[in-house]
């Protein structure tokens, strides 16, 4: 506790701070001596934390059931061969297939035919997908629905890769598989959610067939715009019957969107 | 050739030189993902063994991939330097890193050598190393390169400014730069990996970082970190480019996922040769490299990662860079897993860089997804600065909010310059006393609101 006989030691604010209104760098920081002032390293390690945490945090399955089951899907948890988180970030190979006894899950559900199958995955930020992914897709379903268009079961698929959605689409005969899975956490988003499109899903495709919208959260791509272009992809992919670079021109856009 | 050592009754057999280099190769994320790493301790060890007692002539003889069919072989292959070799071909990998570390070797020895040295040497030499013999190695080496300012001299540390932003707005890229220049930081170049990739918005910040630097005459380099065939482009249109820069490998394969040959790189360095913007020198490449990337592409020819990058660094060569860096830990966790393997990938492509005669810095860098944080960079960057490390980075605050991931801050580089007594380009350093930044001991001062930059400066 400081006493009004010994002062608090200042710290001169850089004259620039004002520029900190350009851009969300941390610029204008001070230094002390070469290092960084007290409240801004501890600023650093608090983003730093929820980046870690975003990686570490798993899907609540339970909270997502209840929530999926209430706007009518059915709904599959399963995993991928992969065992522990520390796997999950060395070998990308194994997250990207489910383990035997989520196929036999679903070989014995005796699917039909669907339009699209729907998958959340954790990927590198399960939080991202606990708080996004539902309000999304509520605004996405009924937009399907009005196409006449059939979903197949939801599926919370664990330890995901993004082509964890070919093997599932391909499983569950969907002309169409689409995958929200949270993004790599950066240090102001911890907690943004991707999600990727894919024309006739089968095991071995890589990132070309597909087509993606990231950066989906409250401050970021906003629910209702993320459904609107989700839905606009996956009418074109099933109208035009392919995805990926083939379904967005050269600038990355699709024919009309600006 | 298959090779083979004996450990207490066991027979360790390699069926070929890249599976002796790939067992011998401390391990990594990336080898084990690709099925190359040792199965055990004990195989690791009987790889070095057996690399120890590889004679250098063999690399020549035994191309890890083939001749034939690689442009990067064929480089490494048809300029090797057969006289300079002469000092070291009697040598076995063994013998060559007792040479290497010896009192008697300095640097002007290990510069006549240096073209004898192909990339697989280094690297093979590398895996025999602990992290101090890199550092004290690689410590000897200087090297030295020139456009508007002196790089790499003993004794100096420099720093590449990253003002990045994610929409490449103006006044954001212009904010950070501002900043970096007051905290001293943008003597190796001051460059922009911008967010669109299209001509008109490179020419656009060429422009705006040209007129920077003519308005205060600052006596260093701008770069936009656009593909080469973008570069070309602009160059054609007289757009002020100081430094062509790209990402290469070390693989045909590699490069081409990259969209590059060396015939277009060739094209491209004679392109900005001939623009003949250099004041004191014309190195006028930049490369960025980075264990993995041969990987990730699907490219690496059954050759571990960090020999790869060790043939990258026969491309970087060719082009005489003014500045080449590892990107060490961006390419995330299945490639280096956590701070050890960083810092040891880190430790090794600065010295086989530095080995081969390249001015080598490192972006000290890490993902959220790795096993890595502030603690690790600091440990790697002070490493580095020993070392004798061409250049680092410098982002605002650590935090590149347009690549999203964490690199080294201003901050960081000031506190290497003040811990191991180095100091910035002595143009630069000149021109940051000039400007009253700092002051006849090296020491950064405070500049008051009324400082020139900070009143002239658009943002």
């Amino acid at each position: 506790m400081s006493t009004s006989d010994k002062p608090a030691f200042h710290i001169p604010s850089d004259p620039w701070i004002s520029l900190r209104a350009h851009t969300d760098a941390r610029i204008a920081l001070g230094r002390v001596g070469a290092g960084l002032p007290t409240n801004a390293s501890l600023d650093f390690k608090l983003a730093h934390a929820h980046a870690r945490d975003a990686i570490y945090s798993t899907l609540d399955n339970a909270a997502l059931t209840t929530a999926l089951e209430t706007l009518g899907l059915s709904v599959l948890s399963l995993q991928s061969q992969v065992q522990t988180r520390q796997e999950y970030l060395q070998r990308p190979d194994l997250g990207r297939r489910l383990n035997a006894a989520s196929r036999k899950k679903i070989e014995t559900l005796l699917p039909g035919t669907a339009d699209v199958s729907i998958v959340f995955a954790d990927g590198l930020s399960a939080e991202a997908v606990n708080l996004h992914a539902v309000h999304v897709l509520a605004q996405l379903l009924p937009a399907l629905a009005a196409a006449g268009l059939s979903t197949a079961p939801v599926v919370l698929a664990d330890q995901a890769r993004v082509a964890i959605a070919d093997d599932i689409g391909s499983l569950l005969k969907a002309e169409l598989s689409l995958i929200f899975i949270g993004e790599r956490p950066g240090l102001t988003s911890p907690h943004s959610l991707g999600a990727y499109l894919t024309y006739h899903p089968k095991p071995g495709l890589t990132d070309e067939s597909r087509n993606c919208i990231s950066n989906i959260r409250p401050e970021g791509l906003v629910y209702a715009d993320a459904a609107q272009k989700i839905f606009y992809l996956v009418a074109e992919s099933l109208r035009r019957k392919l995805s990926g670079v083939m379904l967005k021109g050269e600038g990355g856009l699709l024919a009309g969107e600006k | 050739m298959a090779y083979q050592h004996t450990i207490r009754h066991h027979v360790y057999n390699f069926q070929d030189l890249k599976t002796v280099l790939a067992k011998a190769s401390p391990f990594r994320s990336g080898d084990a993902l690709a099925e190359l790493a040792a199965h055990t301790y004990e195989e690791r060890v009987a790889a070095q063994m057996t690399l120890a007692n590889i004679s250098l002539n063999v690399f020549l003889r035994e191309a890890i991939i083939p001749y034939e069919r690689d442009e990067v072989t064929r480089l490494i292959i048809d300029s090797h330097d057969a006289s300079a070799f002469s000092v070291i071909q009697h040598f076995t990998v063994g013998e060559f890193r007792n040479w290497l570390l010896s009192d008697t070797t300095n640097a002007a020895m290990l510069h006549a050598v240096s073209p004898g040295i192909t990339p697989e040497m280094a690297a093979a030499v590398s895996k025999l190393m602990r992290n101090q013999d890199l550092i004290a190695v690689a410590q000897k080496c200087e090297v030295v390169t020139q456009f508007r300012n002196t790089l790499g001299l003993k004794g100096r540390f420099s720093t590449r400014l990253q003002p990045n932003h994610p929409t490449d707005d103006p006044r954001g890229i212009a904010a950070s730069m501002l900043d970096g220049l007051l905290y001293g930081s943008g003597d190796a170049v001051i460059g922009i990996n911008p967010a669109t990739d299209s001509p008109s918005a490179v020419t656009k910040l060429l422009h705006m970082m040209d007129a920077l630097r003519q308005q205060f005459d600052i006596p260093t380099q701008s770069c936009v970190l656009c593909h080469v065939t973008l570069a070309l482009e602009v160059m054609q249109r007289q757009a002020p480019v100081d430094l062509v820069f790209q990402s290469i490998g070390g693989t045909e394969k590699t490069n081409q996922s990259f969209g590059i040959s060396l015939s277009l790189l060739h094209e491209a360095y004679e392109a900005a040769l001939s623009l003949q913007r250099g004041t004191v020198g014309n190195n006028v490449m930049y490369f960025e490299t980075g264990q993995g990337s041969s990987l990730s592409a699907q490219a690496h020819e059954g050759v571990d990662q960090q020999t790869c990058e060790a043939r990258a660094y026969a491309v970087a060569r060719k082009f005489k860079p003014l500045l080449v860096n590892s990107v060490v830990g961006f390419i995330g966790p299945e490639y280096l897993y956590d701070g050890k393997q960083i810092t040891r990938a880190a430790l090794e492509d600065h010295f086989c860089a530095k080995l081969l005669g390249l001015p080598m810095g490192v972006d000290v860098c890490y993902t959220n997804h790795a096993e890595a944080d502030q603690d690790d960079m600091d440990n790697l960057v002070t490493l580095l600065g020993v070392a004798g490390c061409n250049f680092i980075m410098g982002v605002p605050g650590a935090d590149d909010i347009m690549l999203n991931y964490q690199s080294t801050s201003f901050h960081d580089a000031l506190y290497v310059r003040q811990v191991l007594g180095l100091r910035p380009a002595p143009e630069f350093e000149a021109w940051l006393m000039q400007q009253g930044l700092m002051d006849a001991y090296g020491k950064m001062l405070p500049p008051q609101a009324s400082h020139r930059l900070l009143k002239e400066m658009k943002v």
